[in-house]
């Protein structure tokens, strides 16, 4: 019934996106890079429809999840070898190094 | 140096054929750093300058070892073996329900990410997900979603359009979320 209602309400309004024209232009929603009209008529199914608005969520959300993930630990090794090449190379390039081109 | 080597290590893999290489990948480009942070110039953020010097080092290797084509490498290639809608299994495709939700979304649990990643399996299956994409799309994420580096800023490092990189990230995310969903799905009856 309540999904009926939705269907026939989206169709009244000429060129509102289809749920699934939603999930297509979610990143570009969230990237703002909708034209004006888009944007308004992405909102308007938005308001409409519950569904669509908690993709919207599971979208941010995803992307939150993502930008928590813990760093991966450097391998030992790799740090290892890198402290080791940063030795030689600070022994090979002195601080005084830079000053000393002025003399 | 802990904060960047994993996303490091994660860009360098997806133009190199082996972790191997991958690490050295991302000794060249810590070694780099030393030697041209005189060079570096506050005009753009730090981290940008290190990803660009790594997709750099990773590239010219990608291409030395033979194995790997570069042409295939390249975001205009935009993994075409893909289907133009990885939607399109979450919608009805005819009738009256046409275009409409199969199943639809539900409100995920109104827990913080934070708490989801403390599960190591959904942390691995998170990370699996990422190690899946294709390349192109493995480096959009991974800068943009991972490293919060500004969609300008990414598309100058790995050197693609706009819409090339906002389509790389649109399948990533879509396909990660579908991986997360398991996780979080709320009371789904």
């Amino acid at each position: 019934m309540d999904t009926n209602l939705k269907q026939k309400l989206m169709s009244y309004m000429a060129g509102n996106f289809s749920c699934r024209e939603i999930a297509q232009l979610v990143t570009d929603y969230l990237e703002g890079s909708l034209s004006l009209c888009d944007r308004i008529r992405f909102q308007i199914h938005l308001g409409l429809c519950f569904a669509c608005r908690n993709y919207l969520r599971q979208m941010k959300y995803t992307i939150a999840t993502l930008g928590q993930l813990p760093p991966d630990p450097v391998p030992p090794h790799v740090k290892e070898e890198l402290l080791k090449r940063f030795r030689t190379w600070k022994q090979s390039h002195p601080p005084s190094s830079v000053k000393s081109e002025a003399d | 140096m802990d904060w960047y080597s994993g996303s490091l290590l994660r860009l360098a893999m997806s133009y190199v054929p082996s972790r191997a290489v991958a690490e050295e990948v991302v000794q060249e480009t810590w070694m780099g750093v030393f030697e041209g942070i005189h060079r570096f110039e506050s005009r753009s953020s730090f981290k940008t300058w290190l990803f660009r010097i790594l997709t750099n080092r990773a590239k010219t290797r990608g291409i030395r070892e033979s194995r790997y084509e570069p042409s295939g490498l390249s975001a205009s290639s935009m993994d075409a073996d893909e289907g133009p809608s990885l939607e399109d299994s979450l919608f009805v495709a005819e009738g009256s329900g046409m275009g409409h939700w199969k199943d639809p979304p539900h409100a995920w649990e109104p827990d913080t990410p934070e708490r989801v990643l403390l599960s190591k399996e959904c942390r691995a299956a998170i990370e699996h997900a990422i190690d899946r994409l294709p390349a192109t799309q493995r480096q959009v994420m991974t800068l943009r979603d991972i490293e919060g580096v500004s969609s300008e800023e990414v598309c100058n490092i790995l050197e693609i359009s706009e819409t090339n990189q906002r389509v790389l990230l649109h399948r990533a995310r879509t396909k990660v979320r579908r991986e997360l969903a398991p996780y979080v799905q709320g009371e789904k009856t």
